[in-house]
């Protein structure tokens, strides 16, 4: 079994998961620009999570998640897919990219800035599905 | 025009819903669709009359030059004409047929979807568009000849007529790909135009073999004519519709529509008038075995395809003429004595002919219909089928190649089919009266219409030809022949092919008299007919299922490890052929190497070795994170700090993963041969060596363009970022990076369900010693 139960670990994790999220957030939003993006940040956002389930157990991070990995891939990929359509709005090829700068409070929104979030939640929710399976086996032998 | 046809097929997908609203009379009011669209066809006659030809222009996929226009021509607009009306005719004959079947919904939405597949089938002028018309009747054909899926007869003859079809439609693929390549365009439109140049194009040979193969699969031609007589398994209309109709015509329609592009080379007409003839006398021979009303009708129906390929193949304006007659003739009777069949099948409850008898006291009005569609069928006049047979024969006369060859068989075809006709008429309605399963009475109006109106029409432009003439002189002229004058007429004067009818029909008389006798004769021919085409069929299907157990055993066992050495062996023949075929290795390179470079290279290696010898798991583990840590450590030396990331954490979550997997794997030991771990050495090191190499090649070449300059001065100005990485992942390459989103959230979905399944394999087989309660 996985669980941990040692005190440095758990306060650890707990004190850390926040942290990381944030970090996570912050590669992805400034990926386009400096080192970081969907990929990286869905890799990091894991690695928090899978720390938490190391720490509490797989019915702990799933009360805390809420919804089902796999739906953080299917949100993903449906994420991924709308950033294509608003090109075709436009009559210009599949996947053109789109800037609009959002008016108050001048920050730019693009297609691939949802693109991205799209690829966060499919490489998030890849991995973690993957690892609560693999714990979720060790529960039941 | 487009909008008729694939609305079509919204119908066809609303007929549950319609069925709920309708109930029994769902087929009458879907017969509507296709006699709307007859209806307007009609109305366009005038222009098609006049030589026009109507265009829809409608781009598909402009990019690759796919449209889906349509043309109406001539050969088109008859074409569709014989699928809308006689549709209208299955469509109201399979309401009463199928009546009360509870499968009834499922029938129409097929059938309909075929109508309107085999419509755009006939009206595609490009190739593409026309390919997967083809292919989409292939499919519905399928499905209604399995229609009765519960009976593994029905299950075997639709598999059957797929493979072969769809075989033949893998090779009129790679032919429409020659077709275009060669004549430079996908439009058949163009294509006809430019007939001399395919004749004389290099590719002219191959694209002739596969186009004829799709062709003449589809079309039951010898060899391959063994699936149609099987597909009688269908319910009767389909038969009556698709095979012997419609879809079995696709073929015959193709080949019409590339005449002008493909025909009159020397390959053309000798294949076509060979295989046609020997198709429709071996058509006729086998039919007459036959005692199953619907399996007569099938081969007689292999008869008339193989006539009609003939007469493409000898090509002359009279043969084309002949042509045309004959096909519009036989989808006629055709029709009308399946659906004979169908209602005599309905009403007896058996598909013996020689089970019947003296039926035309309890069925006068179907017996009347029957002598009709049949006296075309034997080529008697006053009807269509004299005309088209009598133009057959003459235009054979005048054939200049093997006449010697296709004349007798054409005779022979003739007096059997005449013999055939009159098994079908005589033998159920005439002679002394036979018990039967059910007890006959006259069918419903709905079944009957059908029939009646197709005889009637068969005896209408028998009497009055003049009436086929111009739709004639347009077809031919669509098909090749452009000046054709048509005057047809019922009666010739005393020449050569009247009295070869005549010769026929003593014989073929004689034939119906002794057939009884004739068959328990032939039935001793039977361990040769065992020896047929079809035999050939059922081998190289057994074949397939060997082929595919032992690439099963051999390729997909399921050791990982197989898999591996598989991949990376396909890998290093492919890369490799090519790496060493275009460049000369160059093995020379600057080596000045910093002591920290050194080191970081030195523990990769290290790293690598180590988990290669280690005889424990985790520390195999451990020293493969090793090694990834001192990649992402040359990512960083090299400033590539998103690789470098990259590679960090899918370390750590690498490790995570592979010990969650650990804990589950038994103990560590040696399973495999030193044999074994020589021959993955050897891969291993060849896989290594073959991408230094790679490296090597990138690293000197200059004859490469570089291609990471265009993204490093275009990231700024047109993806609005400075992170080339990540402009490259979400805007330039942003198609690439969705496609492996999607292998990535599938590889986690196939992990989740290997993982889970197995997990409730393991509780089922515990829930009766421990119950756990709800815990997912």
């Amino acid at each position: 079994m996985v669980r941990s139960g040692t005190l440095i670990l758990n306060v650890a994790a707990r004190l850390l998961l926040p942290l990381q999220l944030m970090f996570s957030l912050f590669l992805l939003l400034r990926g386009h620009d400096e080192p970081g993006g969907g990929v990286i940040a869905g890799l990091v956002a894991a690695g928090a999570f899978a720390l938490y389930l190391f720490a509490y157990g797989r019915r702990a991070l799933e009360a805390m998640l809420k919804v089902s990995p796999r739906d953080l891939i299917g949100v993903g990929l449906l994420l991924g897919v709308a950033s294509t359509l608003p090109a075709w709005w436009h009559g210009q090829p599949f996947l053109t990219a789109q800037w609009w700068t959002i008016p108050l409070i001048e920050v730019e929104a693009s297609t691939p800035l949802v693109f991205d979030i799209g690829v966060y939640l499919v490489v998030l929710g890849s991995v973690l599905t993957a690892i609560v399976a693999l714990v979720e086996t060790d529960d039941d032998a | 025009m487009q909008y008729a046809v694939l609305g079509g097929f919204c119908v066809a997908a609303m007929a549950p819903l319609l069925y709920r609203w309708f109930g029994a009379r769902t087929a009458g009011v879907m017969a509507l669709l296709p006699a709307a669209i007859a209806a307007w066809l009609m109305a366009q006659w005038p222009t098609i009359a006049g030589g026009g030809t109507l265009w829809r222009e409608w781009a598909w996929v402009p990019g690759l030059d796919i449209t889906l226009t349509f043309m109406i021509d001539g050969l088109a607009w008859l074409f569709a004409m014989l699928i809308t009306v006689i549709g209208t005719l299955v469509l109201i004959y399979s309401g009463e047929y199928l009546h009360g079947h509870r499968d009834l919904p499922r029938f129409l939405v097929v059938i309909t979807a075929f109508m309107m597949s085999m419509l755009g089938l006939v009206l595609a002028d490009n190739l593409v568009a026309l390919f997967v018309f083809w292919e989409l009747t292939s499919i519905t054909s399928y499905l209604l000849i399995g229609f009765n899926h519960t009976d593994p007869v029905a299950r075997k003859s639709a598999q059957q007529g797929l493979f072969v079809t769809v075989g033949g439609g893998l090779a009129l693929l790679a032919g429409f790909v020659m077709l275009a390549l060669a004549g430079e365009s996908w439009s058949l439109a163009e294509l006809t135009e430019r007939g001399e140049q395919l004749k004389a194009h290099a590719l002219y040979a191959p694209l002739l073999v596969c186009v004829l193969l799709g062709a003449f699969t589809k079309s039951a031609q010898f060899p391959f004519h063994f699936w149609l007589p099987n597909a009688m398994a269908a319910p009767t209309p389909v038969s009556a519709y698709l095979h012997s109709a419609t879809m079995v015509k696709a073929g015959i329609y193709l080949l019409a529509r590339l005449h002008p592009a493909l025909g009159g080379t020397e390959a053309w007409v000798v294949t076509l008038s060979l295989v046609g003839a020997l198709t429709m006398a071996s058509g006729a021979f086998l039919a007459i075995q036959h005692t199953n009303i619907k399996k007569l009708l099938a081969y007689s129906t292999v008869m008339a395809l193989g006539t009609l390929t003939m007469l493409l193949g000898i090509g002359t304006e009279t043969a084309l003429a002949a042509f045309v007659v004959f096909l519009l003739g036989h989808s006629l009777y055709k029709g009308a004595l399946f659906m004979v069949a169908g209602i005599l099948d309905h009403e007896t409850g058996t598909k013996e002919v020689t089970a019947m008898g003296g039926l035309r006291h309890a069925m006068p009005r179907t017996a009347l219909v029957t002598v009709v569609a049949a006296l075309s069928l034997a080529g008697l006049p006053p009807l269509v089928g004299f005309i088209g047979k009598e133009s057959m024969l003459e235009s054979l006369l005048a054939a200049e190649h093997h006449r010697a060859v296709i004349l007798p068989m054409a005779f022979f075809a003739a007096f059997l089919t005449l013999a055939v006709a009159a098994i079908v008429a005589i033998r159920p309605f005439f002679g002394g009266w036979r018990e039967t399963p059910r007890t006959p009475h006259e069918p419903p109006g709905g079944m009957l219409a059908g029939p009646a109106l197709l005889a009637a029409l068969s005896l209408l432009f028998g009497l009055a030809p003049g009436l086929l003439d111009s739709l004639v002189g347009v077809t031919v002229a669509g098909i090749g022949a452009p000046q054709a004058e048509v005057h047809l007429a019922l009666w010739h004067g005393l020449n050569l092919p009247l009295v070869l009818s005549l010769a026929s029909l003593v014989l073929g008389a004689l034939v119906f008299r002794r057939w009884d006798r004739l068959r328990s004769w032939l039935a001793r021919l039977e361990p040769l007919m065992a020896r047929g085409p079809e035999a050939g069929y059922e081998a190289s299907m057994r074949g397939l299922t060997r082929v595919a157990e032992w690439q099963t055993r051999f390729l997909q066992n399921g050791y990982i490890r197989n898999y591996l050495v598989m991949t990376l062996l396909v890998l290093l023949g492919l890369v490799g052929h090519a790496l060493l075929m275009r460049q000369t290795p160059n093995l020379t390179f600057a080596l000045d190497l910093y002591l920290h470079e050194a080191l970081v290279a030195g523990l990769m290696v290290a790293g690598a070795v180590a988990a290669c010898v280690m005889r424990s798991r985790l520390a195999a583990v451990a020293a493969v994170g090793v090694m990834g840590y001192s990649i992402a450590l040359t990512f960083v030396l090299f400033s590539a700090p998103d690789l470098a990331i990259t590679q960090l954490l899918v370390e750590t979550l690498t490790v995570i993963l592979l010990v969650l997997v650990l804990f589950r794997l038994p103990r560590f030991a040696t399973l495999s041969t030193p044999i074994e771990r020589l021959r993955d050495l050897v891969v291993a090191g060849l896989s290594g060596g073959l991408i230094t190499l790679l490296m090597l090649a990138v690293l000197s070449g200059d004859r490469l363009p570089r291609i990471s300059d265009y993204m490093v001065a275009n990231s700024q100005p047109l993806g609005h970022g400075h992170n080339i990485v990540n402009v490259i992942l979400v805007d330039f390459r942003a198609l690439d990076t969705l496609g492996e989103m999607f292998v990535l959230a599938l590889a986690a979905i196939g992990v989740y369900a290997m993982l889970r399944f197995h997990a409730e394999e393991y509780e089922a087989r515990n829930a009766s010693r421990i119950w756990r309660g709800d815990n997912g």
